[in-house]
């Protein structure tokens, strides 16, 4: 050592640095085998959902797992038509979806351009009294508005799942808010020169440019609409008004003595087809508005 | 009034600018007062009414004071509901944020292919919670579901997740984590927001992995935690779809959740009375408890203000 004191320091470093580079490729390997790991135990449950609908029932209970249906039993999915009425469901719960979309489009842009744009006094103080209703669990309302909704005689219809969409969200005012504070005023200023009222602004210059937030909002309604389970369980009583997931409820209770696994499953993946698929086309826009509202809220 | 329109003003006329805009504004933000109004305000105010009344839906309400918190606090399957509500949410709330921020930051290390595993990450958190609680009940199915077969493979003997009272709620914490991948884009972009000149002064001053960890990303992230706390914490406290499908509640009450006891003495028994007083208390437990975090988080939120001083 002492006869080379000259080159040790030069050696020491380089040699650190070599150690480091190995050591931040570990670090990367063992992450991405985690991550890796992870995605395998995360798909697991639905590819056991997608393979047990195209099983035969006998396979789908046999000990130990099979692995893969051979041949995929497709006459389950119309086996299960047979006996549920998948399409009727369906229908439903995009006609309550589509007109939720609507009333919330509407509405609540045409708030979050006021809560934007418009001076009012007390504006802002309205403002903060509606955002703090987020923090408000939503089962506390249920029950004042069931006895609300029972005397308007609107139980067993779908006015109480639809109608309140048209009188905004706060969330989703929150969300368009947040987006119109980013548009440069310059644009208005250049409309109201040329004599816009307010109401031309909004439908012709504020809309056309908060596309990606209508986007995000309209999926965020969406998703929300068609997997709501509270709501049309305690509205609907007729069966062929039920929406998908209350209908889901029902089938499974139907079997719950001798449950029909392969249709179960069958009926679940029907069932949430439309999100993945809309998830995979629109997945950009389902993580910006959250961002947008997670980290600036 | 209407001599003074035929006088020719000198006044300013009542319209101004001003006011024009505040009438519009009030006109487009009208409607959500209005439902502001008619779907939250009444219904918090109705409610409270009906919570010191005996109301079974038919019929008039009759006012029967405090009887309905007494009967409450007097009622054991009450209390189950509350140890189980707080028991999940004391479990579920931490290991949500723990995992899925280890997750964000695992994948905030620049590697390829990070947008695939958010995909795969988020995509449980899209779907139905009716038919995520149907696959998993089927998944914990005792004696043919996936679990026990992948247990019984390694030669060991699976437990009856939801007909064991003792495992039965930890079944539902278990299948709850599977939808904590909605948090990482609020992580990830969080992470992404903390300028890189301070993990560069940190490593100039001999910073390891984990005191940078610990000493800039954490407190830099203390906001967007503190958000991720207070919503997980109220979502935590809305149990309700899982053991419904799932259990029924049961096995002996073991996964009885608020929730789901306050729907069951609204529309099973009808006591709306007892089941407003229900929600009441929630409502409250949950403002204190929003209140405290808030109030507690000058102690370990970082405000960014504070450093520009």
């Amino acid at each position: 050592m002492a006869g080379i004191t000259s080159t040790a320091p030069l050696t020491q470093a380089s040699s650190l640095r070599r150690n480091r580079r190995w050591q931040s490729r570990l670090v990367r390997l063992a992450s991405y085998a985690v991550l890796i790991a992870g995605c395998i135990v995360f798909l697991i449950p639905l590819f056991w959902q997608v393979t047990t609908s195209l099983k035969t029932i006998q396979d789908a209970m046999r000990w130990p797992p099979v692995w893969l249906p051979l041949p995929p039993q497709w006459q389950n999915y119309s086996e299960l038509f047979k006996r549920f009425p998948f399409w009727v469901y369906a229908g439903n719960s995009a006609f309550i979806s589509a007109m939720v979309i609507l009333g919330t489009l509407v509405s609540s842009s045409l708030a979050a351009y006021g809560f934007a744009r418009l001076r009012m006094p007390g504006r802002d103080a309205i403002f903060v009294l509606l955002l703090a209703t987020l923090m408000l669990p939503g089962v506390v309302l249920v029950i004042p508005q069931f006895v609300m909704f029972q005397r308007l005689q609107w139980v067993n219809t779908y006015n109480p799942l639809i109608i309140p969409a048209f009188f905004g969200s706060p969330f989703f005012i929150f969300l368009l808010r947040q987006f119109f504070l980013t548009i440069p005023r310059e644009l208005e200023d250049a409309a109201r020169m040329d004599g816009a009222g307010y109401l031309r602004i909004w439908g012709q210059i504020m809309l056309p440019l908060a596309g990606p937030a209508l986007i995000a909002v309209a999926i965020y309604s969406f998703v929300g609409t068609w997997n709501d389970f509270l709501g049309p369980l305690i509205y609907l009583s007729d069966r062929e008004k039920y929406t998908v997931a209350v209908a889901l409820r029902y089938l499974a209770g139907g079997m719950r003595s001798r449950p029909e696994y392969h249709l179960l499953m069958a009926a679940a993946t029907l069932s949430i087809l439309p999100c993945i698929l809309l998830f995979f086309a629109a997945q950009r826009w389902f993580i910006q508005g959250q961002v947008f509202t997670g980290v600036k809220g | 009034m209407q001599t003074s329109l035929n006088e020719p003003t000198t006044r300013k006329p009542w319209l101004t600018l001003r006011r024009r805009e505040a009438i519009a504004c009030a006109l487009f933000i009208a409607p959500a007062v209005i439902g502001f109004v008619l779907f939250w305000v009444t219904p918090l105010a109705v409610s409270a009414y009906i919570s010191l009344t005996d109301y079974a839906l038919a019929g008039t309400p009759r006012f029967v004071g405090l009887e309905n918190y007494q009967r409450l606090f007097a009622d054991r399957l009450f209390w189950q509901a509350v140890r189980v509500t707080l028991t999940y949410a004391l479990i579920v709330v931490p290991m949500w944020i723990i995992s899925s921020l280890t997750l964000a930051l695992i994948m905030n290390q620049k590697l390829r292919g990070v947008a695939a595993f958010r995909t795969v990450y988020y995509l449980p958190a899209v779907l139905s919670g009716v038919a995520t609680a149907m696959l998993w009940a089927w998944l914990f199915n005792y004696r043919s579901g996936l679990l026990n077969g992948l247990l019984s493979s390694l030669g060991l003997q699976g437990p009856n997740w939801l007909g064991d009272k003792n495992i039965a709620l930890f079944s539902i914490i278990l299948m709850s984590l599977w939808t904590m991948g909605w948090y990482l884009p609020i992580w990830l972009s969080g992470l992404q927001g903390i300028p890189t000149e301070l993990y560069e002064a940190a490593e100039m001053d001999g910073a390891n992995a984990w005191q940078r960890l610990f000493n800039v990303t954490l407190p830099m992230l203390s906001p967007v935690i503190l958000y991720n706390l207070v919503i997980n914490i109220i979502f935590a406290t809305q149990l309700f779809t899982e053991p419904m499908m799932m259990t029924g509640g049961g096995p002996q009450f073991a996964t009885l959740s608020y929730v789901l006891y306050l729907y069951d003495n609204a529309f099973s028994y009808l006591k709306m009375g007892q089941a407003t007083a229900m929600a009441w208390l929630l409502f409250l437990f949950t403002l204190a408890l929003s209140a405290l975090v808030f109030k507690l988080s000058p102690l370990w939120v970082y405000v960014e203000s504070e450093r520009r001083g």
